[in-house]
């Protein structure tokens, strides 16, 4: 038993490493400069003292347009994650717990958009947009972002509220709620987690979405766009830097919403 | 309760959407927007902000883009009349798509605010693109040139001079190298970012064939593949990977390169005593070169198009052009041996520059001329033709045959005519 | 009754959205693609597109790449999170730490992602320190070029399962822990060992996680784009690479929306297989 348990751990171990030991080395890689990027062999550890390690993050940071970018990111994520919120869970709610005419259909529909590549829609939305006044705000970035999250959002939900027993619900109608009043007192609570990871992912996705981003704005770009205008046709050293100052808000994020993510396991053992 | 503070956390979201969607975000700008494809790298982006436009009378927000984004964005202004930019920075094959669009504002009456700074009549004549009107003003002009580690030098092929080297020396000089230490040390910028049809069409092509369209399949092109395909042997196989060469030869892991001056600057700026720069090989019919020229224009419909002139004056005075080649190694303009005082690197570059043009069998091949839109397409052709012959090892006169056929038909699409350097043509220009 | 037109009230804002801001232009690229100037220099209904997509010399090394991405990346991620996700329930102490651990990818954009492996795979990356080290190569080396395809795409493959398998995990996690306790419980006390519980109850009352979160990881990964292009370049393409290149790069927005609809046209395949294949028992009923 003990060596199986042994065994677990090391692989619990060999998992977690899998996914930290590129992260430490893109810092690594990120703070050495260019001296450390053409090093060889690479030393795995910091080399110079710590003014000399963030002095090439305080560069990138100095480049005009990372700050203005950074916010524009924020504004356009929220207003992706407010949007997302709004319509995708009524709709993933209606797939859950309805059977109805064009329920399959509307699923389809709904992943027909995702299969479609963004890059694409490029064009003709950047003209629908200046044509609705859009065009270079986080709002208009955001609604697209909308579009893409969306579908996420109406499908992570469904799969929530079909895991809610509907018997729960129908309980409470017995016992005099309206049904909106059993959504909110019986279904919402045991669904907010999976809501929060919902919320997460239309983030994430707007956070990282580049292509839409880049070709509906021109002087409110979010970051990522702003590092794919600039990073391929930098050295080495800054795209690391780039990569690195593009991972770090991602793991604070992730972070921070880890409870909300997961805090299940107190409903679950109940 | 759970549900509760969850509307709680949301009401500063919407409060942030309500925010924005009222916000100022669809005024006008306070300030003309120039956006431009040249001096995108962060580095140089941020010389044009805080050297160049520092001084500048019109205070100008300055925005690089991507060639690619740079069109779909400024034909998007155009077809919905909703304008943010005001003046373009781009090479004259990005800006020629827009002029039979109409998609450009005559410049005609800004030419003689400029005619004290002795901008070349022929490089004037190139922002005309064959109308009445001036659709750009010269910006900048470069070229590409090689440059080597001086590591490399010990293995130059006896009797070679390295201001005036072959083909075939060049690949002896990079198979000397590779015998000696093991290592492929030549390097083409054949990568997503790079710049590899330049080479084709303005270096190789020329320089064995005397032409590029009209000579695409000739049994001279077929020779010059199977040569190719021999100095490929030579060449570090990471360079279907580089964007700019600046970046191995830094690193060492190339010590011959190719490339535009402007990514090749980093190297020999930052090491001068390391590095050496020399005009392109020749071939059987001569040094062929592309010289590049960058221009200035302003889009129909722009929102501040006086201060966009007045901006446009200001950047071609010679002052501000010299500000410009030590932000960018794209040199002036005006005059392209750049004279003076200059910093070793780019000396070395310029030295190589005029050089190569001075050569006695210099042979200038232009960007492609009248391709408009189609641009892209006839540069994968030859993207594509490297990729069968050389990567893939396909039958080079059989894979010619087939892109022979598809460049034909682009050449159709648009009806452009030859460009050197090709002889003049009455009409469509036509592959052999 | 009420609950015959509500589903549709709560559905229709979020398909007016998508019908705006999706649906509209998708038309108007498969006017683009389907359209070409005719003889008479007016758009006409046309396969020249089309053919000029079959006939790009790399479209079906595209094809094969991608779907060989996808046949490789998606079943070794469904299987590692499963994996990880069944791990996670056996973790005693310090379960939440390992959880947000392996869910920081979650939050890696694919540009990141791609520029994270680069700066280990590179000719003087830190893989090629650690062989160095201990005598497998002698000096820098390259793998990521054309001459080594299978490395390259052995490196693609371990870039996608690094950023992409979190959101599988995160899927699952949220639908194992919607299944109670008890069912397992239960079949303890009826003798069934580990694995028959795990393929008798966990697996069918995870179905709709499954179902979603492989329909979701299959049509992203006929779109994987940013990471391919950060590590091969153009040295291996994927259908979305080509599909940005004619439209960035050779300006045919025309061809590009050809290759856009394969890829729609790939990615519904499959959805729709495991909507078949993976139906959940409400919809079966």
């Amino acid at each position: 038993m003990t060596a199986r348990r042994l065994f677990f751990l090391a692989g619990v171990v060999t998992l977690c490493a899998w996914v930290l030991v590129p992260l430490y080395l893109i810092a690594l890689a990120a703070t050495g400069g260019s001296a450390v990027v053409h090093a060889w062999p690479k030393p795995f550890l910091p080399t110079g003292a710590l003014a000399a390690t963030l002095a090439p993050l305080a560069r990138f940071l100095s480049i005009a347009g990372v700050w203005p970018a950074l916010l524009t990111s924020v504004e356009t994520a929220l207003v992706c994650v407010a949007i997302s919120l709004t319509l995708g869970l009524p709709a993933g709610y209606a797939l859950a717990r309805f059977r109805f005419r064009g329920a399959v259909l509307f699923r389809v529909l709904v992943l027909m958009t995702r299969a479609f590549p963004v890059a694409i829609l490029a064009l003709p939305l950047a003209v629908t947009f200046i044509h609705l006044g859009l065009y270079d705000t986080p709002v208009g970035v955001g609604l697209m972002h909308t579009a893409l999250a969306l579908p996420f959002t109406i499908l992570v939900s469904a799969s929530l509220f079909q895991a809610i027993p509907a018997e729960l619900e129908e309980a409470s109608w017995v016992f005099g709620c309206s049904r909106l009043g059993a959504f909110r007192r019986v279904v919402m609570p045991l669904a907010l987690p999976g809501i929060a990871a919902a919320a997460t992912f239309a983030f994430v996705i707007s956070w990282n979405e580049v292509f839409a981003a880049s070709v509906l704005t021109v002087r409110h770009r979010t970051l990522t766009a702003y590092l794919l205008a600039i990073l391929p046709e930098s050295p080495l050293d800054v795209q690391f830097t780039g990569a690195f100052l593009l991972v770090v808000p991602s793991v604070i994020f992730i972070f921070l919403v880890r409870r909300r993510l997961f805090s299940i396991w107190g409903i679950a053992n109940r | 309760m759970t549900p509760k503070r969850m509307l709680l956390r949301l009401g500063p979201v919407c409060a942030v959407a309500a925010l924005a969607l009222a916000g100022p975000n669809l005024a006008a700008a306070a300030e003309p927007v120039w956006l431009s494809t040249q001096l995108r790298p962060i580095e140089e982006a941020q010389q044009v902000r805080t050297v160049i436009l520092k001084d500048s009378p019109v205070k100008a927000q300055f925005i690089a883009d991507q060639p690619a984004s740079f069109t779909v964005r400024v034909e998007a202004e155009a077809k919905t009349g909703h304008h943010v930019v005001s003046l373009l920075g781009a090479l004259h094959g990005e800006l020629e798509p827009f002029v039979p669009l109409g998609l450009l504002q005559p410049l005609d009456s800004l030419v003689p605010r400029l005619a004290a700074d002795k901008i070349p009549n022929s490089l004037m004549q190139l922002g005309k693109f064959g109308t009445q009107h001036q659709y750009y003003i010269p910006w900048m002009q470069a070229t590409y040139i090689m440059a080597a580690n001086r590591k490399a030098l010990p293995y130059l092929p006896k009797g070679a001079n390295l201001d005036h080297l072959t083909y075939d020396q060049l690949e002896q000089w990079a198979a000397a190298i590779h015998k000696a230490t093991g290592q492929r040390m030549l390097g083409f910028p054949a990568g997503p970012s790079g710049l590899m049809h330049r080479f084709f069409e303005g270096y190789l092509y020329p320089a064995y064939t005397g032409g590029l369209v009209t000579t695409f399949r000739s049994p001279q092109a077929v020779a010059m593949w199977e040569s190719f395909r021999k100095l490929w042997a030579q060449v570090n196989p990471n360079s279907t990977n580089y964007g700019f060469m600046q970046e191995p030869l830094l690193s060492g892991d190339v010590w011959i390169a190719f490339d535009h001056v402007a990514r090749l600057q980093d190297a020999l700026r930052k090491r001068p005593n390391d590095f050496v720069a020399f005009p392109a090989p020749s071939g059987p019919k001569g040094l062929a070169y592309m010289p590049v020229v960058a221009g200035l224009a302003i889009p129909k419909g722009a929102p501040h198009p006086a201060q966009a002139a007045a901006l446009i004056a200001y950047l071609s005075k010679p002052s501000t052009q010299i500000l410009t080649l030590k932000a960018s190694s794209f040199f002036p303009a005006d005059a392209l041996p750049t004279p003076g005082n200059l910093e070793p690197g780019l000396k070395a570059e310029g030295d190589a520059v005029a050089k190569m043009l001075a050569a006695p069998d210099a042979k200038p091949a232009l960007l492609p001329v009248g391709l408009g839109a189609k641009g892209g397409e006839f540069d994968k052709i030859f993207l594509d033709t490297f990729q069968r012959i050389v990567l893939r090892h396909e039958d080079p006169a059989t894979v010619l045959k087939r892109e022979g056929d598809a460049m034909q038909r682009i050449l159709n699409d648009v009806h452009a005519k030859c460009w050197a350097p090709d002889p003049p043509s009455a009409g469509t220009c036509q592959v052999d | 009754m009420r609950s015959r037109t509500l589903p549709y009230l709560l559905i229709a804002p979020a398909s007016l959205l998508l019908a705006v801001l999706f649906l509209w232009p998708l038309v108007q690229t498969a006017f683009l693609a389907f359209r070409a100037p005719g003889p008479l220099g007016v758009d006409v209904w046309s396969l020249a597109h089309v053919r000029r997509m079959v006939s790009d010399f790399d479209f079906h090394t595209a094809l094969f790449n991608t779907l060989g991405l996808v046949v490789v990346v998606v079943p070794l991620q469904f299987i590692l999170a499963l994996t990880m996700a069944s791990m996670l329930r056996h973790i005693r102490a310090g379960r939440s730490l390992v959880l947000w651990i392996w869910s920081i990818p979650l939050g890696i954009s694919d540009l990141a992602a791609g520029l994270v492996w680069l700066a280990i795979l590179s000719e003087r990356g830190y893989l090629n320190t650690v062989l160095h080290a201990v005598g497998i190569i002698s000096g820098p080396r390259s793998w990521l070029t054309y001459e080594t395809p299978g490395v390259l795409f052995a490196a693609i493959v371990a870039t996608e399962l690094w950023r992409a398998t979190a959101i599988v995990l995160v899927i699952l996690v949220a639908g194992l822990d919607m299944i109670p306790r008890e069912y397992a419980e239960a079949a303890e006390v009826f003798g069934a060992t580990p694995w028959q519980r795990f393929r008798r109850i966990t697996l069918p009352l995870l179905r709709p996680s499954i179902q979603t979160a492989l329909i979701l990881r299959t049509v992203l990964a006929f779109e994987m784009f940013a990471t391919v292009i950060a590590i091969g370049g153009r040295n291996f393409p994927v259908l979305a690479s080509k599909a940005y290149n004619w439209q960035y790069f050779d300006q045919n927005t025309g061809v590009a929306a050809a290759y856009a609809l394969v890829i729609m046209g790939a990615a519904i395949g499959a959805t729709l297989v495991y909507l078949r294949l993976l139906r959940s028992p409400e919809q079966a009923r």
